[in-house]
């Protein structure tokens, strides 16, 4: 039975893009599921009802029986207190989340016993490049703001000598050269502006000028390349430097752009009240972190403000004013996820956890919190498309059986440990008393127990495992703890007295010993375990 | 506290025992795991001392010598060294046996004890204190063999008695004989010379027993009494009749077996082979270097750091084999600083580990990760062997035969079949060694001749440093 996928319309306010177009329904019909859309989903992104019943999606009338009626929801943004009373259990939802954001959400949903895969949670990871939509929509976003600033801006962006007098080029500075920024580079410079860019990452200046960008570096050595490719927090000397070239580019340049994010931090405040008056009038800032609290200190989230003659474009839907190519490429993320997620093309998903793909950015499991994932494996900086591959594998073919017995016994030695077996147990069950079978029964058990844990035990961890076995097995302090005063049983007298004493020293050498065993073997276990970080 | 209590918060530890050991499964839960076996184990001892069996006189006793013991094992922990952690394990080893052993001779010479026994219960009683004391003093001895040869104190080459076998079959024979005589003493003084005998051949056998094994063979000899060391908490557990002694013993026993399996498939070898011995040099040495010297022949290309600096900033990739070369010479940190120089040029850099690379099992990760090497670039042999076509340099740093190719290629080898590090069909091998001389298995490596292979010879941490600054000029 192939699963529903369902895509609703989104109901949050100015949003434009929808989470599946018609080329991509045919694909998902494709890997085996079928597709239903909520009448005039695509209506903003000027795709009709009628584009998507010919690619073979149903098309439901209203938001209630498109839940009710689906086992995976598709969205863009996350889902609102309307849409998360639809959610029903076992479902599964992917969408933007933002579960750093949203815990209150993320425990709304896990309660529902949904099963949630956040596209901005997606690991930074070569394999994952291709359903990675917050890069996508990231260079729609950088090309846009362009187009805004344009749409802003008194002027031309290229020069130009004409008969009615020569027209100098529009200056541009981007701050912040990730997927957005190099995008925005890009648009700005085919408009003809002179651009320039800055990074705390040193090691994008190539790629500022392959767009035809020109790298405008602080000098301050510091090296600002942060986990999974993103930047991280500077130091105060180096912020210091960087606002020395802000302020100089400020007076210099007609637009800025600024798209400097640092994951799970409110945007650093880069442009100052001071720089924005020391602009030309007419000069254009377009802040891409207004939904982090903006870059520019005069920013105000989602409007259009003129502050000492500089207009600061705050729009926080930069990507959903480009509708129709964010839903083309937002829809392909999520298929290339179904992807992953359907590797048997049987219109099923199968929520893998050991795929570190798919771990990274699924929040929620049947039910339970999965986020944060442990750390990203690689980062995306080096050229890691090969190393992806044994990790993948590690992962589908390690885990379950752990190391232990791929291959099963042959018959014959099969015969002779159980026949074996059956012999020693029946010579136990002949001669031995009761309260030693009791003994016996807890021993065997405890073997098994122990065989079966001990074989999940990663190879790396062999070391501490030996550690902590050995500290474990100072369990023997209790044989010498009950003997070195026992309470006094029927007093026996003359040679058949207790020799109190001996026993009572052995016993305090074995409790000295075992206590060396003991504290020593978990701590040193404690600081081995300490070391194993990623 | 009533016996019931104490049999309660028994099940309580026993169950966090496993969960401890569960909790091993991946280095993000390992320190949970930890944690709970101390709690598991506080919990054992509190109940114990509160419980039933002990009165209040004991007290001081108790917290004298658990005050003194911890610590001594306290400052032990924090002063080993990470290269030093099989000796220490060794060493906790050898405290366990000898508790065994005092804990048995306490119980055998308590007539209380016996108390209220039937002849069978007595007679049975009277086994597992045997049984107790023997394996104790096996583990004990053993294990202070293993710890000198660990610290270099003793030699790493296996000491081979003529006949040795059959010396093993006598001592063997001699403690059944001397059981025998124990179960039938009438009391407790008769019963002692027997006992005390009995000791004494234990741990002539436990020495012996290795003595005879290879400085290859240790990781399985330390795992081995690893396990002995829970048996003979186990047979404790019996003597006593303590369910959570037999319990936990058994964990650990099974535990330690599963760990000498390990190692022995990693090697491709018998578990019975590694125990009788006699496989690191020494006998098999001659028969080696006889079948060594027809089969590589050919030309070593030295190279200096210098040059090998170079070959790693060519590099695409590079995968790190660390052997026990490396733990010798400590030159843990200097790899990892050379890695993270070369990551941040944007190479793909991993470590490639053999589940017997060192002196005990999991070592080398051990150190790697002493060296803040992240975990998730430190792959096993299975994870990684696909990938040496595609690798530009695979750098063996002190390790020998675990990356022979003759284990695939000769099938007369002595080492044959023993799964290795397939680093020669890397583009390039930059083979880091003291010498030309053999690895433990006394085996001559075809490697070192390979046309794509260089060798880097000198001590492992002074040319890594050399080969550090070279990259840094």
């Amino acid at each position: 039975m192939p699963q529903v996928i369902g895509v609703p319309r989104e109901i949050f306010p100015g949003e434009k893009r929808v989470a599946t177009v018609p080329d991509v329904v045919e694909k998902l019909i494709k890997l085996g599921f079928s597709v239903t859309v909520q009448s005039g989903a695509g209506e903003s992104a000027t795709i009709g009802d009628d584009a998507y019943r010919a690619a073979g999606a149903t098309i439901v009338p209203d938001a209630a029986s498109l839940w009710s009626g689906a086992d995976i929801i598709f969205k863009v943004r996350a889902p609102s207190g309307d849409e998360v009373r639809l959610v029903r259990e076992g479902q599964t939802l992917v969408s933007f989340f933002w579960p750093a954001q949203n815990p209150e959400l993320l425990k709304l949903l896990a309660a529902k016993k949904a099963t949630v895969l956040a596209m901005d949670s997606v690991p930074r990871m070569s394999r994952a490049q291709k359903l990675d939509a917050l890069s996508s929509m990231a260079n729609i976003g950088g090309y846009r703001a362009v187009i805004e600033a344009a749409h802003e801006f008194g002027r031309f962006f290229t020069g130009q000598i004409t008969a009615a007098g020569k027209v100098p080029p529009a200056k541009v500075f981007i701050i912040g050269a990730g997927v957005a920024g190099l995008a925005a580079i890009g648009a700005a410079s085919g408009l003809g502006a002179i651009v320039r860019a800055n990074d705390t990452r040193p090691e994008v200046g190539d790629q500022i000028k392959s767009l035809g960008g020109e790298f405008i570096p602080v000098n301050y050595v510091e090296e600002g390349s942060g986990v999974g490719g993103y930047a991280k927090v500077m130091s105060e000397g180096f912020q210091k430097a960087q606002r020395e070239v802000f302020a100089q580019q400020a007076k210099e340049v007609d637009i800025i752009i600024t798209t400097a994010l640092i994951p799970g931090k409110p945007a650093p405040k880069l442009i100052t009240a001071e720089m924005v008056q020391s602009m030309k009038p007419g000069s254009v800032i377009v802040d891409m972190a207004a939904e982090q609290g903006g870059n520019c200190e005069l920013t105000e989230p989602g409007k259009v403000v003129v502050k000492h003659g500089v207009t600061i474009i705050g729009y926080t839907d930069l990507p959903s004013r480009l509708p129709r190519q964010a839903s083309n490429l937002y829809a392909t993320n999520l298929w290339r996820l179904s992807e992953e997620l359907c590797k048997a093309k049987d219109g099923r998903y199968v929520v893998n956890m050991d795929d570190d793909v798919i771990r990274g950015t699924t929040v929620v499991k049947d039910g339970v919190v999965t986020w944060p994932p442990p750390a990203p494996k690689l980062s995306a900086a080096p050229p890691a498309a090969a190393a992806a591959k044994p990790v993948v594998k590690s992962g589908s073919e390690k885990k379950g059986h752990g190391h232990g017995g791929g291959e099963p016994m042959s018959v014959g030695t099969t015969a002779l440990v159980f026949g074996g077996a059956a012999v020693l147990f029946a010579l136990v069950g002949l001669y031995a008393p009761p309260a030693f079978l009791g003994h016996f029964t807890v021993f065997v058990l405890a073997c098994f127990v122990g065989y079966q844990v001990v074989w999940n035990v990663t190879p790396s961890l062999h070391t501490p495992l030996m550690s902590v076995t050995n500290a474990i097995s100072s369990i023997i302090i209790i044989g010498a703890l009950v003997q070195i005063a026992p309470p006094a049983i029927a007093a026996m007298v003359g040679e058949n007295a207790r020799p109190d004493d001996i026993i009572r020293w052995l016993a305090v050498v074995g409790i000295a010993l075992t206590a060396v065993n003991m504290f020593g073997g978990f701590a040193v276990t404690r600081r081995m375990l300490s070391m194993f970080r990623k | 506290m009533s016996g019931s209590l104490t049999s309660v918060a028994y099940i309580g530890a026993t169950i966090l025992f496993i969960l401890s050991l569960g909790g091993l499964s991946n280095p993000e839960s390992s320190r949970r795991g930890n944690l709970y076996g101390m709690i598991g184990m506080g919990i054992a001892v509190l109940a114990t001392v509160l419980g039933p069996r002990v009165s209040v006189g004991g007290l001081g006793w108790i917290t004298a010598a658990l005050v003194v013991g911890g610590a001594i094992g306290l400052y032990l922990a924090r002063t080993v060294q990470m290269t030093q952690m099989p000796e220490l394990v060794a060493f906790m080893h050898s405290l366990v046996g000898l508790v065994a052993v005092v804990v048995g001779y306490a119980s055998f010479i308590d007539p209380t004890a016996a108390t209220g026994m039937t002849s069978a219960e007595e007679t049975i009683h009277r086994v597992e204190v045997y049984l107790g004391v023997l394996i104790g003093a096996v583990t004990l001895s053993g294990s202070v063999i293993a710890f000198g040869k660990l610290s270099g104190r003793i030699g790493g080459k296996p000491l081979l008695l003529p006949a040795r076998h059959w010396l093993n079959l006598v001592l063997v024979v001699v403690m059944v004989v001397l059981g025998y005589k124990f179960l039938a003493a009438d009391s407790i003084d008769v019963g002692l010379t027997p006992l005390i005998a009995m000791t004494v051949i234990a741990l002539i056998f436990g020495m012996h027993l290795v003595l005879a094994i290879g400085g290859a063979d240790m990781p399985v000899v330390v795992s081995m009494l690893n396990s002995y060391s829970g048996w003979a908490a186990a047979a404790t557990g019996f003597m006593l009749s303590n369910d959570l002694l037999i319990v936990t013993g058994a964990l650990v026993g099974s535990s330690g077996a599963i760990l000498s399996y390990i190692m022995c498939r990693a090697m491709n070898r018998q578990f019975l082979s590694v125990i009788a011995g006699g496989f690191g040099g020494g006998v098999s040495g001659p028969a080696s270097k006889a079948a060594g010297a027809a089969a590589p022949a050919g030309e070593v290309v030295a190279v200096s750091a210098v040059e090998t600096a170079e070959l790693l900033k060519e590099a695409g990739s590079v995968i790190i084999v660390p052997g026990y070369g490396m733990a010798v010479a400590q030159a843990q940190h200097t790899v990892y600083e050379i890695t993270k120089l070369l990551r941040e040029k944007g190479k793909n850099v991993r470590f490639a580990i053999h589940p017997v690379a060192g002196r005990m099992p999991g070592h080398m990760n051990v150190l790697l990760a002493e060296a803040k090497v992240p975990y998730d670039i430190v792959m096993e042999m299975d994870e990684i062997n696909e990938d040496f076509p595609d690798t530009s340099v695979a750098m063996v740093i002190g390790a020998n035969d675990i990356v022979n190719p003759s284990a695939e290629d000769d099938p007369t080898s002595p080492i044959a079949g023993m799964p290795v590090l397939e680093v020669w069909k890397a583009q390039t091998t930059i083979v880091m060694k003291r010498s030309m001389a053999s690895g433990y298995a006394g085996v001559d490596n075809p490697l070192f001749y390979k046309e794509n292979n260089r060798m880097l010879f000198g001590d492992a941490k002074k040319m890594l440093e050399e080969v550090l600054a070279a990259l840094r000029a």
